[in-house]
């Protein structure tokens, strides 16, 4: 079943690259497309952050990710490298738990 | 007299360019092997997603939802949804790449966010054109690399929830984002879709409330008053 999801996204994924090399470009100059399309990874990554963040399941949870989430904003505003934002949201959640 | 150099000084700026910009890639693979193999994918699915997905956000976004117990469909398609910005930069490399037959299969899987920035924009095509390649394989071959060391890595270890990975991926979702979010528009949205997503959470089974915040951005952006 995974592998089935993967297979099928990686294919969708290589599809929509290649039609923007392959379409007549027209197709897609739209305004309406060209100013949809920039907004869906902004409301999608927005949407997993609320998500993977404040639920499990269908629960609403406020636990140690928030506390990631916020030392990860706190990252992102000092400009950081992305593997510093990552290690140290990581590292808030694991220590959290230790307490 | 010293042998000419193979590559004029421009394209020597290109390499070194694509370069930072594959290591620095190279790490962030790193993390989304740890990741993909902290959600429960076996090696093979994770590194065969850097091989054949090949974009950032989307596999992040799979390997997450997957992770926090949402079907691999919501994923799959979120993964797609995310990729749509591909084909917009497509549109932009064609006239640029002149590629045809299997030269443009090839050249589609390298159709991403960096390739395009080094490419466009250009004062010679040429020089564009060799952007595009050379930060397209130099980033190949380190995200399939950082990939493989962080999933291998995280494999060796009894329980990786140890280390918080499995709190990471809203860490990277945000490093993705923030980029993005330099004018109001955007910045709104963000804030709005986030709101959207923990509304819905109760009422739909994980994975979907993305699927309903994409569908209200979409109907935003072709029929909202435009800014």
């Amino acid at each position: 079943m995974i592998w089935a999801g993967l297979l099928v996204a990686s294919a969708a994924c290589y599809g929509l690259k290649l039609a923007g090399l392959s379409l007549p470009p027209r197709w897609l100059q739209d305004a309406r497309i060209q100013r949809t399309v920039p907004l869906l990874p902004v409301a999608l990554l927005a949407a997993l952050i609320a998500t993977q963040t404040f639920s499990s399941g269908q629960h609403l949870v406020l636990d140690v990710r928030a506390a990631a989430l916020g030392v990860a904003v706190i990252a992102v505003l000092l400009r950081a490298p992305f593997l510093v934002v990552i290690v140290s949201a990581a590292a808030t959640a694991a220590l959290l738990r230790l307490l | 007299m010293a042998d000419a150099p193979v590559f004029s000084p421009a394209r020597q700026k290109v390499i070194r360019d694509a370069l930072g910009i594959a290591i620095a890639s190279g790490a962030y693979a790193l993390s989304f092997g740890a990741i993909a193999t902290t959600s429960g994918l076996s090696l093979l699915q994770t590194v065969s997603l850097s091989l054949l997905m090949f974009t950032g956000a989307s596999q992040f976004a799979l390997v997450g939802i997957i992770g926090s117990g949402g079907s691999v469909w919501a994923g799959a398609a979120t993964a797609a949804l995310l990729g749509t910005r591909n084909a917009l930069y497509g549109v932009r490399l064609s006239s640029l790449l002149k590629v045809s037959g299997l030269r443009r299969f090839g050249a589609a899987q390298f159709v991403i966010d960096e390739t395009t920035a080094m490419a466009i924009a250009r004062d010679d095509e040429n020089v564009g054109r060799f952007a595009f390649w050379a930060t397209g394989l130099l980033l190949f071959a380190f995200w399939n690399l950082g990939t493989l060391i962080g999933a291998l890595a995280t494999n060796a270890l009894p329980d990786p929830k140890v280390l918080g990975l499995d709190a990471a991926p809203p860490a990277a979702y945000l490093a993705l984002l923030a980029p993005r979010l330099r004018a109001r528009e955007p910045l709104a949205i963000a804030l709005a879709a986030g709101l959207v997503a923990l509304i819905c959470i109760p009422f739909v089974p994980a994975g979907i409330p993305l699927l309903i915040v994409a569908g209200l951005v979409v109907l935003y952006g072709l029929f909202g008053k435009s800014a």
